[in-house]
């Protein structure tokens, strides 16, 4: 059965980025959003396996839509990966404890999106 | 039926099934080994064979050390091939891993150049050249300079990291920037930034028709970003030449949308 991936990042280029990478998974579903009150609406509607978010974002930023995400019982167990401009710093941080499971840092690479994408949902 | 007996029932199916593979798995066992006892019997035969007449062992022997011979060379036949498809399959691993690379450099300069040919409006093109500035080369500090009417001065049009009242314009020509800013292609200097702003560490001539109307000039890297790749010098030239097209071609647009409508005010006007 093919995943479902959220991307809730407001740069059309990261979108568009992401995107490139995610399809070499076979079977996966994407889902953008463009930013964070759109990412939880569509997070609180439909199921996801994975979601990844930026934090800095207009409407609402990733580190308010992980701690509503975290706060709702439904979506406890869905994995968040935050995208963060600082590779080790206080968003990153504060994303983990707010319940993020991995970050990932700008400039994005491909591969490492696969890699923590895959390792997240168990797939070879 | 209960609860109780329908779990009892499939309990017993289980058993049944495991059983049956069982009996199964001991039936092939058997088979196997009347295989092997026949093979047993039958070399067993040859060999009583052998030592009633010795011509028959010295035969057997020959044919034993020729076969043993013969087994020798095809198992270095196998060893020899088995050596060449592991090298093989590492080169295909390793051209698989350049590919890949390759791949992904492809899909960003496909991704960069789409989002600046999409829009004509100036203001996005500018912010679709700082995110590619941003999160494709890891720039911390950095600005798009322009060069506005006819004179050579590069102005600040955009800023990351800093405010753009700190960044210093430059004169095409002179300077650090500036004369990087009139060359045609690319200068990077050290990575490690010395957080002046009057010397950048990378400066893209942005170019069109052979023709510079700006730059981009970046001062620092992100933390995690301890220097640039090959791809990092894809994306700057591409940058210095479908950026500039994409800043070039916003600007015309403006500027005869503006045109546009004063001339269409002024027909409004006559024909009232």
């Amino acid at each position: 059965m093919g995943h479902r991936i959220l991307i809730v990042e407001d740069s059309p280029t990261m979108r568009q980025l992401l995107v490139f990478a995610l399809r070499r998974l076979h079977g996966v579903e994407i889902v953008e959003a463009q930013d964070g009150m759109d990412g939880l609406r569509k997070i609180s509607g439909e199921p996801f396996d994975i979601a990844l978010v930026d934090i800095n974002m207009p409407v609402m930023d990733g580190l308010k839509l992980i701690s509503l995400i975290r706060g709702d019982d439904a979506l406890q167990d869905v994995p968040i990966v935050v995208i963060t401009t600082e590779g080790a710093g206080e968003d990153r941080d504060r994303a983990l404890k707010l319940g993020a499971n991995e970050y990932l840092s700008k400039p994005i690479q491909a591969n490492k999106v696969l890699s923590v994408v895959k390792g997240l949902l168990k797939i070879d | 039926m209960s609860e109780r007996d329908s779990q009892s029932a499939s309990r017993a199916e289980d058993f049944l099934s495991l059983f049956k593979k069982g009996a199964d798995f001991t039936r092939e066992l058997l088979q196997e080994n009347e295989r092997l006892r026949s093979q047993l019997v039958s070399l067993n035969d040859r060999q009583e064979s052998a030592a009633r007449n010795p011509a028959d062992w010295g035969k057997l022997r020959r044919e034993l050390m020729e076969r043993i011979a013969s087994l020798e060379e095809e198992c270095t036949t196998v060893r020899e091939r088995l050596d060449q498809v592991e090298l093989e399959n590492s080169q295909f691993a390793q051209r698989y891993v350049e590919v890949e690379e390759e791949n992904n450099n492809l899909a960003n300069l496909y991704v960069s150049s789409y989002q600046l040919h999409s829009t004509l409006d100036l203001d996005e093109v500018v912010k679709i050249i700082m995110e590619i500035v941003i999160n494709l080369i890891g720039a911390e500090v950095f600005a798009i300079y322009l060069i506005e009417g006819d004179d050579s001065q590069l102005t600040p049009v955009a800023s990351e990291g800093r405010e753009m009242s700190e960044f210093p314009g430059a004169t095409l020509g002179e300077g650090a920037l500036g004369k990087a800013a009139a060359a045609s292609e690319s200068t990077c200097w050290d990575a490690v930034g010395s957080g002046d702003l009057s010397h950048p560490i990378v400066c893209v001539p942005l170019v069109v028709q052979g023709r510079p109307i700006g730059a981009i000039a970046v001062y620092s890297l992100l933390s995690q970003k301890d220097g640039f790749s090959a791809l990092d010098h894809e994306l700057f030239n591409m940058l210095g030449g479908h950026a500039a097209t994409a800043l070039f071609a916003a600007k015309l647009y403006s500027q005869s949308e503006r045109k546009l409508n004063t001339i269409q005010g002024f027909i409004d006007l006559l024909t009232k």
